[in-house]
């Protein structure tokens, strides 16, 4: 007597033998009937033919004939509205029911009827169950709205839902608290922007005496509502702490790591020399330890999490290696997250047995695993320096092996040892050669080419080796032929006398023979190179290079900052901001860690190489991938405001001007120039070991590209800007940190419009599509007023300008310094962060003179604290002048008097969130020659006041 | 919220798919099963996928995968835990949670479900209050109900649902009252070639079983509490009061659960109650390789090491092996190269061993892989960690219940590299 036999089906046809039973007059063939159609259901047939026999047994006393309707009705009534009315009815006598399961039920039900009709006659019910004498209805209730917001937000707001939702998170059951927060935070994450979950010390309090009488899951809602508050001191930090620790001993592993997540933001807030901070810190490894031993698929998950623990504060688990030691049936997705973090933990004190590890693991079946492992010895010997000696040796031992795929890893991170620690271990080059014809792996290919070119000297046969890859040239991948390219020059540097035959050909093969643009063009540039300067060639070539950073892969501060606020969730798992999570159309919502006001928390931490939102630079500070660039930019004037769009015939250019002019150039900057250019090649495709110190292999060449065109366009001369002040273009967001797309830009405001002024630049490979820009919540509400236009694909090399108009009606938020914008910018590849400062006249409106009474009066009325007094020097202007040109920026000169041969200016400024700042200038007019000016500035909000003065400076001086 | 499950058996069929928001195709599995087409074992897929507009979370148990779709930002810890309490339900509900199960109850199932989720929001899963809401299919009642006609859905309010005691009923009744404990541990360990331990920990359970009338009050103290320093406690268990005084004192929830579960850390030391001598090696160019494997006691304060299972995954070079053992029967599967040795009861008299030969590929080179034995065994009446409890009290009630506590020790994931 089971289930299974409602799937037999017999020969008449099921549909037409179902509908036969559901209007049977016996109670019990209808039931049977019913469940024979839900078990169609379950596997997917569909019977929504039977739609109106099966509603038609709606309306019966037994339960769970009820119940299975139900079942059916929330399936299909979606695909037959007008008959899904026919059940409104009994749902609305439903919700009157005396027995609360039955007035739970119907109201749970109707919100799961994904029909428009049925939601307006849903409100009703809705609102009686909201405020039901049963907590159970009123749980159910609470979850209802946020089904019905999600059919109908509108409705849900037209009719006060939410606010009945808000007032129940003071309900006095804990369970329906939960419930509301949890029905509150579903809403919200459609609507960033909404104050939804207005959190104050009122409720949070009542947030956390229901978190201990809730369920589980309860808990979890309200712990992950807790953690986007933001506590207003340090005791209130630590008292909700202490509230919240007693979950790290929940058995539902959720509920741990909601708890961690509250705990690892709050503590940021705590001063570190409180004892508490130390209890604390102690209190987290035992749940996260704990999460280990529970099955493999929440051991994933928490490993992703401790992943991000680790980099943010290593101390907690130094101690406990151990756990993160790989079993052999551990699957493969738990092995490989293990290894990542004992890297992340591995120290002096514990890397013999690290080591000792990781040589079992490269013994192992699976491949991936295998790589890995081998890798991860050559991290460690990068890591921590007294162990480097071991870890060559266990690496000889493995390329001893002989196993194809372990010696190909091996070659590749002893390549990054040679690089962190040159001149050391040199002797086992040898064995390595010995192992030459076997490296079939790109990667692996193009580490050794570059160990034969750097050791030359010391290889006997390395013209031999080399010339032996040279000879399938053709057939390499671009990442060898750049690496043979670069390691033959240095070759031919070394012993000019017996290869000179073998570079030529190689520059030819790359300069004549190649269809890939990265290549002909470092192939010139050598070419030149040697040609003109042989011993400016030698220094550019064989530069020392920078060293390598010790830990690799860390995540980006800011990333970690705002991922370490999202624990436990997707974006946890996947190590990517949350904004750029399923359907990107929520609005971005980033959250940041606070760090305890005036600390200096981040100088303190232990953990090098991580600071602190507070010390993270302002601006995009443009890195050495850019070095090129900028390099030829340096010794001239700034760009004008409108960079050179397009080169696409970029590669003759480059060659006229190596012809030319070039010369003298390099005979300054070599030393610098050869940094990059001899440090990139040999990286190959930036292995990911020491992305910080290298630009990208295909940065290099497009740079030179790009600065020369600048070259070309600044002959014709520096163009003067008329009208409002415009700053010149700067780089923004440098390509090697965007995988090759290259933004600066700039502001202006025209008739009243602000406009971002950006210039995107491709120097990747491929083509850039799908362009899309959105902005933090920032001090003055900007926000992009349409959409990026950039309609047409950029193809590699291409630079677009694109206006992006703004609006001042963006959500608010306070930031440090006060004009700063970050910026998010989405194309095919990825999202991009980036920040940058927006002069503040960018926001001084059109209409912001003011009368002369008013402006006497407020200015009296502004307390004189307010006022701030500034100097601006050097400046050769008259008061009329000067007026003139501040009028251009939306600075108004209101009276002008002249006291005792000084001309005093009363100017206003009006920003766009209606904050007046009235100016008093007083200018020198003695010496036509030199001119200084005084300026008080006062204004209600005295913060905006430096950052006006650097308006006046700026306006003034250009 | 949780969108979707779908239930998918071992041959990538699905058999089950339930809603609680739109429907959503099914075809959104196809993700899924190019996860499980890349993956070289079943348990190797991976637990998070990410699709175009949907994320996949999914556990294996049982060899059903359960396959849940979000379509927000949900925290996936929070779907695998509810995925594990889904499982749990069923095989309390059918006894066991395999396909043929969960298809003979579908409607069951279904109703469970629905139960359980309300718009993806946990409803109700707390056995107890799923026990009064639908009741579990019996033989009997199954008769009942179709001579009689009744249902097997419960019509009232459970009692538990908005209590502060959400997991007890109340009027719990009983002619024979018993609470008994057990206190069960796992030793998860690695042991190097040499013998030495790499890295051991106790992973610590106390399942109850308590059918006590009323609402009893209960205090369980332990002889050496300070050993619980990295505990779970099942919600019933009042923190405060453990925080305080190193006492469990709760309201127990009717029947069977789990109390409390435990890690004594890799730090404290973990006594090894077996070791193991072995030589398993090959020779170049010869296509035999030898065999040796002995058991013996070690740290067991003096109690019988029994149900001991010797597990291997030997070379995949490997063709047969010939082995001959002194106690116990052992088999080789020449397909997946596992050989396994049911041993049975360590005597320390007469130490049981497993030698032999084994059979190479002809020509193949010597194996590069190092095979790891695995091994099973239980200890009764011992917990290794040393933990033991003092006594249990009850309040509340006026009857004097039957108590009693079990020890017992199993080897977890207890592995010796060779």
């Amino acid at each position: 007597m089971t289930d299974s036999k409602y799937f037999t089906t017999t020969k008449k046809g099921e549909i037409f033998e179902l509908k036969a039973e559901l209007n049977s007059d016996k109670k019990e063939k209808k039931k049977e009937a019913v469940k024979k159609v839900i078990a169609s259901m379950t596997v997917g047939k569909d019977v929504s033919a039977l739609f109106p026999d099966v509603v038609n047994c709606m309306q019966t006393d037994n339960l769970e004939l009820k119940k299975l309707v139900y079942l059916y009705l929330m399936n299909y009534a979606k695909s037959q509205p007008d008959m899904a009315i026919m059940a409104v009815n009994t749902f609305v006598k439903d919700c009157e029911d005396p027995n609360p399961l039955i007035r739970a039920l119907a109201v749970r039900t109707m919100g799961c009827i994904r029909v428009d009709k049925i939601t307006e006659y849903l409100c009703e019910p809705l609102r009686k169950c909201l405020k039901d004498e049963d907590p159970y209805v009123r749980k159910t209730a609470a979850v209802c709205v946020a089904k019905l917001h999600d059919i109908n937000a509108q409705l849900v707001e037209d009719q006060g839902f939410l606010d009945t939702l808000k007032d129940l998170i003071s309900d006095s059951n804990p369970m329906v608290v939960a419930n509301a927060v949890a029905a509150l935070s579903e809403i919200a994450e459609s609507h960033p922007n909404s104050n939804l979950l207005d959190l104050n010390p009122q409720t949070i309090n009542k947030l956390l005496t229901a978190l201990n009488e809730c369920t589980e899951w309860g808990q979890i809602f309200i712990l992950d509502c807790l953690a986007n508050y933001m506590p207003r001191d340090d005791r209130e930090s630590q008292s909700i702490c202490e509230r919240v620790t007693p979950r790290l001993s929940h058995a539902n592993s959720a509920v741990v790591l909601s708890a961690v997540k509250v705990l690892m933001k709050f503590m940021e807030m705590l001063p570190k020399d409180l004892d508490y901070y130390g209890t604390l810190l102690k209190k987290l490894a035992p749940p996260l330890v704990t999460l280990l031993s529970a099955e493999p698929e929440l051991q994933y998950v928490a490993l992703r999490n401790i992943n991000l623990i680790v980099q943010k504060r290593p101390e907690i688990l130094k101690h406990e290696m151990k756990v993160f030691f790989v079993k052999y049936n551990d699957p493969i997705y738990v092995k490989l997250e293990k290894l990542d973090i004992m890297i992340r933990l591995a120290s002096q004190a514990n890397i013999a047995q690290v080591l000792a590890e990781l040589k079992e693991y490269a013994t192992e079946v699976d491949v991936d695993f295998v790589r890995k492992a081998v890798r991860a010895i050559g991290r460690c010997a990068i890591k921590v320096e007294q162990s480097a000696e071991r870890c060559v040796s266990t690496l000889l031992d493995l390329i001893q092996t002989k196993v194809n795929y372990v010696v190909q890893e091996a070659i590749v991170v002893i390549k990054d040892i040679f690089r962190k620690y040159p001149n050391k271990y040199e002797s086992v080059i040898a064995t390595l050669c010995e192992n030459l014809d076997s490296l079939d792996e790109p990667e692996a290919r193009a580490a050794m080419i570059w160990i034969v070119g750097e050791y030359a000297e010391r290889i006997d046969n390395a013209d031999e080796l080399l010339e032996s890859f040279l000879e399938g040239f053709h057939d390499e991948s671009t990442q060898v032929q750049l690496q043979l390219l670069t390691a033959i020059v240095k070759l031919f540097l070394k012993k000019p006398t017996e290869t000179q035959e073998l570079v030529q050909q190689v520059l030819s093969l790359a300069t004549q023979d190649s269809d890939n643009p990265d290549l002909r063009d470092r192939g010139y540039i050598y070419w030149r190179l040697l040609s003109t300067d042989p011993v400016a060639a030698k220094e550019v070539v064989l530069a020392e290079k920078p060293l390598i950073s010790e830990e690799t892969d860390l995540i980006e501060p800011t990333l970690l900052e705002e991922l370490i606020c999202h624990i436990g969730t997707l974006a946890s798992v996947y190590h990517k901001p949350p904004s750029a999570f399923v359907e990107g159309s929520r609005g971005v919502q980033h959250k940041k860690l606070t760090a305890r006001a005036g600390s200096g928390e981040s100088a303190e931490s232990p953990d090098v190489g991580l600071s602190g939102p507070s010390e993270a630079p302002p601006a995009v500070i443009p890195s050495q991938g850019d070095l090129l660039g900028d390099l030829l930019n340096l010794d001239l004037a700034p760009p004008t405001a409108t960079v050179p769009s397009v080169q696409p015939s970029m590669q003759m250019g480059a060659m006229d001007l190596l012809g030319g002019g070039l010369d003298s150039l390099m005979g300054d900057e070599s030393d610098t120039l050869g940094g990059d250019i001899g440090g990139s090649p040999s990286m190959g495709g930036g292995l990911g070991v020491a992305p910080a110190a290298m630009p990208a292999a295909l940065g290099g060449a497009p740079a030179v590209g790009g600065g020369l065109g600048d070259l070309f366009d600044l002959s014709g001369g520096v163009g003067m800007p008329t009208g409002s002040y415009v700053a010149p273009k700067t780089v923004w967001l440098p390509a090697m940190k965007a995988k090759g797309l290259e933004i600066s830009g700039t502001f202006a405001r025209r008739g009243g419009i602000i406009q971002m002024d950006l210039s995107l630049t491709n120097k990747a490979m491929s083509v850039m599509t799908d362009f899309a820009i959105q902005f933090n919540r920032n001090s003055f509400g900007l926000a992009p007023a349409g959409p990026l236009q950039v309609l047409t694909p950029l193809s590699p090399n291409q630079t677009i300008d694109v206006s992006l108009p703004l609006s001042t009606s963006g959500p608010v938020m306070k930031m440090e310094p006060l004009n700063n914008l970050q910026v998010a910018v989405k194309n095919n590849i990825d999202v991009f962060y980036f920040s940058c400062q927006y002069p503040i006249s960018m926001i001084f409106v059109e209409d912001g003179k003011m009368e002369r009474q008013v402006f006497l009066a407020t200015w009296k009325d502004i307390p004189n604290d307010n006022e701030a007094l500034f100097q601006i020097k050097d400046i050769h202007l008259n008061s009329d002048a000067a007026s003139n040109k501040l009028q251009g920026s939306n600075i108004f000169t209101i009276a002008k008097r002249t006291v005792e041969g000084q001309d005093m200016l009363y100017l206003s400024v009006k920003l766009t969130n209606g904050i007046w700042v009235l100016a008093e200038m007083r200018i020198q007019t003695g010496n036509p020659n030199y001119t200084e000016m005084e300026l008080s500035i006062k204004c209600r909000a005295p913060e905006v006041s430096p950052f006006v003065f650097q308006c006046y400076e700026l306006v003034l001086k250009n | 919220m949780i969108h979707s499950l779908f239930l998918v058996n071992a041959s990538g069929d699905i058999f089950l798919e339930k809603h609680w928001k739109s429907v959503v195709s099914r075809s959104v599995c196809d993700y899924f099963f190019e996860a499980l087409e890349r993956a070289t074992e079943p348990e190797n897929v991976p637990p998070v996928i990410s699709t175009p507009h949907h994320y996949l979370i999914n556990v294996l148990r049982h060899r059903i995968y359960f396959v849940a779709v979000i379509q927000s930002e949900v925290p996936p810890l929070f779907v695998i835990e509810f995925l594990h309490r889904v499982v749990d339900t069923f095989q309390d509900y059918f006894g066991v949670c395999t396909e043929a199960a969960i298809k003979d109850n579908v409607v069951v199932v279904y109703e469970l479900l629905e139960e359980m989720l309300d718009n993806g929001f946990p409803l109700a899963t707390e056995s107890n209050i799923l026990k009064e809401l639908i009741k579990p299919p019996t033989i009997l009642r199954t008769v009942v109900n179709t001579i009689t006609g009744s249902t097997n859905v419960g019509e009232q309010l459970p009692t538990g649902q908005l209590s502060v005691v959400p997991w007890r009923r109340t009027g719990v009744k009983y002619t024979n009252n018993e609470a008994y404990f057990d206190v069960i541990e796992e030793i998860d360990a690695i042991i190097d070639k040499s013998g030495s331990t790499i890295t051991a920990e106790i992973q610590g359970v106390i399942d109850a079983c308590v059918k006590l009338t009323g609402m009893p009050d209960l205090t369980l103290s332990f002889m050496n509490p300070r050993l619980l320093d990295d505990v779970s406690f099942h919600p019933c268990v009042r923190f405060k009061r453990w925080e305080a005084e190193r006492i469990l004192s709760f309201i127990p929830p009717d029947g069977n659960f789990r109390l409390l579960s435990y890690h004594v850390s890799s730090q404290n030391l973990v006594a090894i109650p077996v070791y193991v001598k072995h030589n398993i090696s090959f020779r170049e160019g010869s296509s035999q390789g030898r065999f040796e494997l002995t058991l013996g006691p070690k740290q067991t304060m003096g109690k019988a090491v029994e149900s001991v299972l010797v597990s291997s995954q030997l070379p995949r070079g490997v063709l047969n092996a010939n082995l001959n053992p002194s106690q116990g029967t052992y088999t080789f599967d020449p397909v997946t190269k596992l050989l396994s040795w049911d041993v049975g009861k360590i005597n320390p008299q007469k130490l049981p061993s497993l030698k032999g030969s084994m059979s190479l590929q002809a020509g193949a080179s010597k194996p590069d892989e190092n095979p790891t034995i695995n091994i099973q065994l239980k200890i009764q009446q011992l917990a290794i960690s040393g933990l033991k409890v003092n006594r249990l009290d009850m309040y509340g009630e006026k009857y004097k219940p039957f108590k009693g506590i079990k020890y017992m020790t199993k080897a977890g994931k207890f592995q010796v590299r060779t």
